[in-house]
């Protein structure tokens, strides 16, 4: 069995007084797609900025190619080959699309993620890339954004909810474009309160409830019933 | 003739007042402080110009080349060991640090140079002019001091929209944590943009050296010119700011033409008829740096 | 159904309170029991306690960062001097009514700071304080840039034996500290200072919440000036002489009040009464030393500021929970 390339053990996650994760372990290996799902506030978003570097964790709880990198900083994070796709979006607003997408690739990674190749996933994106990143469609922010994540050249991309406030069309819309992202060597995080999208899509999935992980297991093995009391607690 | 000079003497002064502004206004647009020991740090600048010039004996515009570099590690230095530490949602600490900073630069200089006023001499160039016809004429310094600062706030409209420097300025000023999140090491992008900013805070202590006499004491009346420059002109816009410097160089020269002590007060009173009838200043530019 | 009331006391403020009022009453006896030289330090010292008190009630609780309260200062002094010479107003009438026309004043220049935010709000109020200062060089009735002094018949007015005249003067500038730090404790155990204590804390909070920001803002801003004008008036009609540089020197009148106010503790009450001593420990210790003595000061007020935000008080009353002032608001239920 080859060593995961992320491997989260026992992590808690504290704001201030306030403890939103409790001992929650999880396993991303290469190339996998991996579904993290549970109600509003269970966890779900600390958990990617977990692993992303902006909390403050034990170094040890994340592991990252065999590398502590619990505690971050962000930055440092990144420059290891993950990336963030946040919550919302999150598009810098006084940038146009283009410079939101040079900026994900300041760090200058090496890897098949460039500007032509994003626009060639995106191409819509190619067609407003002058344009103030405001001024676009949810959807178009979103596919922006993902972008952006890309140009970092990861070998693991974070998708914070990334079907939120979107209309299904475009949530299909952008999913389709997944298995190009993942053929390219990426793993995948996604986090989702679409559980239809995210079952479709990942191979394993993780319920997370009241910060501790209720369910885990392959997509396909998972029934309605499991997942909604796990989900729900009931 | 006469108010025609003197508007002219006031449009290059108010180059080296958009100087002033544009180092004030960079940061603040970058990490929203603003640095009360602003004009203190011109004026220290204009004295390790006069070390420079005692020490290496050359002429005070070629102690730029020392003086720059300098200042530019000055600043990096300072934020990154002091400032980020002030900085957050409380306006208190970097308001309250940035004036204690004011008070130490101000005593220091004063302990290592006494309070008598000096001045750096540039050579013939300070008495040489142009003739521009009508028997009006511009002096040469006063001149290049206007194109310094004509080319140092081109240079930030350059570097801030053109390059990935201004670009990590930029989505660091819009978006603390994301920037984080991107790979940009905010600690480090503050530090570059004090180090710009001391930069050019550098080149205008220079210019101020070798404009007129100084001392210790003259800091806190730069940081005002620079600060009236910025809200005449406009939040957020740096060719505003050089507007802003314009009208305040224009205003004190008419001020000091109609009575020699109304100077300042003219200045001061330009400032505040803007701040009242438009207080967005002349050319505010909306979202982009404020 | 027990009945919850707020209570304001706790156990260091009762004793607190009763220190404060015995120490008032010894100092109200200074005039039989100190020397002429320490009853001027000691009402420089009451001076530098209004000054900084005000100032923090503006900072610390209303949020409003001036570094241009010299201003007033300045023009509580100017106006005293102008209203005794030139309007044939009594001197020590003249102090109440210069801050009276100080708090009108402040007005519109309040008007014109409040389209200032944060930082640049800061600025502002120092420009203004910059443009009086001119003025006051501008006006030649009252000395110009050189300035000028009272003349001896107007010193005499106001009591006719020298002994008297100081004792007077002490036991004003005693009662004007006292009366300075009375209204600012009756503010803040009003439910304007509950008001102003949430708009310190949150303001949007505190709109959302009913408050007039903008009406509290501006009438602290009036009423500090009004105090500050008056300490002004009083300190500069001790002096007897004037000028425009020392009414309206940021060192004197701003720089110290604030490294006082930060030292001692922002945002409650006992801190410039703690800082206020404590400056002037240094200061009879470091004086000597000139520019070094107010970098030092300064080097102070940046590791105060870096390491311990809330002030020497501030530490103390967090990590013990004393207050000196009831000011504090408990509920407690149970019968009266």
């Amino acid at each position: 069995m080859p060593d995961p390339k992320l491997q989260v053990r026992g992590l808690d996650a504290r704001y201030g007084d306030f403890q939103a994760l409790f001992g929650v372990s999880m396993r991303v290996t290469e190339g996998e797609v991996v579904a993290v799902i549970g109600a509003n506030g269970a966890g779900k978003s600390t958990l990617l900025k977990c692993i992303a570097g902006a909390m403050a964790v034990r170094h040890n709880a994340i592991m990252f190619h065999g590398v502590p990198i619990g505690g971050g900083p962000a930055h440092e994070v990144v420059s290891r080959g993950i990336a963030l796709v946040p919550e919302g979006r999150r598009l810098f607003p006084s940038l146009t699309v283009e410079e939101n997408l040079l900026v994900g690739g300041q760090l200058g990674r090496k890897g098949p993620w460039t500007l032509k190749r994003v626009y060639e996933l995106f191409p819509v994106l190619e067609e407003r890339r002058n344009q103030p990143a405001p001024s676009l469609s949810g959807g178009q922010q979103q596919m922006a954004a993902i972008g952006r994540a890309l140009m970092s050249n990861p070998t693991l991309l974070l998708c914070d909810e990334i079907s939120l406030g979107l209309a299904p069309i475009v949530i299909r819309d952008i999913y389709a474009r997944i298995p190009a992202i993942v053929a390219e060597g990426l793993s995948l995080v996604i986090v989702e309160q679409d559980i239809v999208q995210a079952l479709k899509t990942a191979r394993h999935v993780y319920c997370l409830q009241e910060g501790r992980v209720a369910l885990q297991g392959e997509a396909k093995t998972l029934t309605r019933e499991k997942i909604s009391a796990a989900y729900f607690g009931v | 003739m006469e108010w025609l000079n003197t508007i002219l003497q006031g449009i290059l002064l108010g180059g080296l007042y958009a100087m002033f502004a544009a180092g004030l206004s960079l940061i603040f647009g970058v990490m929203r402080l603003v640095n009360i020991a602003h004009g203190d740090l011109i004026v220290l600048s204009a004295y390790i110009a006069l070390v420079t010039v005692q020490a290496l004996g050359i002429n005070p515009i070629l102690s730029l080349v020392l003086v720059v570099p300098v200042m530019a590690a000055i600043g990096y230095g300072l934020q990154r060991g002091l400032l980020n530490r002030t900085l957050g949602d409380d306006l208190l600490p970097p308001l309250l640090v940035t004036f204690g900073l004011s008070v130490i630069i101000q005593n220091g200089l004063l302990e290592l140079f006494t309070a008598d006023s000096v001045k750096l001499d540039a050579g013939t160039v300070e008495i040489e002019s142009i003739a521009v016809g009508g028997g009006l004429a511009i002096g040469v310094l006063p001149l290049i001091q206007f194109a310094l600062a004509v080319a140092v706030i081109a240079g930030l409209q350059w570097l801030f929209y053109r390059t990935a420097l201004g670009r990590a300025f930029r989505a660091t000023s819009d978006d603390q944590p994301v920037a984080q999140l991107m790979g940009l090491n905010n600690a480090h992008v503050f530090g570059l943009a004090m180090a710009l900013s001391l930069a050019i805070v550098a080149v205008a202590g220079v210019l101020l050296a070798v404009r007129a006499n100084f001392d210790p004491a003259i800091g806190p009346a730069r940081l005002i010119f620079g600060f009236e420059a910025v809200i005449i002109g406009g939040l957020g816009s740096m060719w505003g700011t050089l507007a802003g410097g314009i009208i305040l160089g224009v205003a004190q020269a008419i001020g000091a033409q109609l009575d020699p002590g109304w100077n300042l007060l003219a200045g001061h009173i330009a400032f505040l008829v803007v701040l009242a009838l438009r207080p967005e200043g002349l050319f505010p530019k909306v979202d982009r740096m404020s | 159904m027990s009945d919850i009331r707020v209570q304001h006391s706790n156990w260091s403020s009762r004793i607190g309170t009763t220190i404060v009022v015995i120490a008032f009453f010894a100092l109200a006896a200074a005039p039989w029991w100190a020397e002429r030289a320490d009853l001027r330090l000691l009402a420089e010292i009451y001076a530098y306690v209004a000054l900084a008190s005000l100032w923090n009630l503006l900072a610390g609780y209303a949020g409003l960062v001036s570094v241009g309260q010299q201003a007033y200062v300045g023009l509580g002094a100017y106006l005293l001097f102008g209203l005794a010479m030139l309007a044939g107003v009594h001197p020590l009438v003249a102090i109440p009514v210069a801050g009276v026309a100080a708090a009108i004043i402040s007005v519109p220049v309040a008007a014109l700071m409040f389209r200032l935010r944060g930082h640049y709000f800061a600025i502002g109020t120092w420009v203004m304080a910059e443009v009086l200062r001119l003025l006051a060089a501008q006006t030649s009735a009252l000395g110009g840039g050189s300035g000028t002094s009272l003349p001896a018949s107007l010193v005499i007015s106001i009591a006719s034996s020298r002994q008297m005249r100081e004792f007077l003067m002490y036991w004003i500038a005693l009662a004007q500290m006292v009366a300075i730090l009375f209204a600012i404790f009756w503010l803040l155990r009003s439910r304007y200072g509950l008001a102003l204590t949430a708009i310190r804390d949150n303001e949007l909070g505190a709109r959302s919440n009913g408050i007039d920001v903008m009406l509290i803002k501006y009438a602290v801003y009036v009423a500090v000036a009004f105090g500050t004008a008056m300490v002004g008036a009083l300190i500069f009609l001790q002096k007897i002489r004037i000028s425009p540089d020392t009414a309206f020197s940021v060192n004197d009148w701003t720089a110290f009040v604030i490294f006082i106010t930060v030292i001692g503790g922002i945002g409650r009450v006992e801190g410039p009464i703690i800082g206020t001593v404590i400056f002037f420990l240094l200061r009879e210790t470091l004086a000597d030393l000139g520019a070094i003595y107010l970098l030092i000061l300064g080097a102070v007020a940046i590791a105060v500021m870096l390491k311990a935000p809330k002030g020497l008080w501030g530490l103390i009353a967090d990590r013990f929970g004393w207050q000196v002032f009831p000011l504090e608001r408990r509920l407690v239920t149970g019968k009266h």
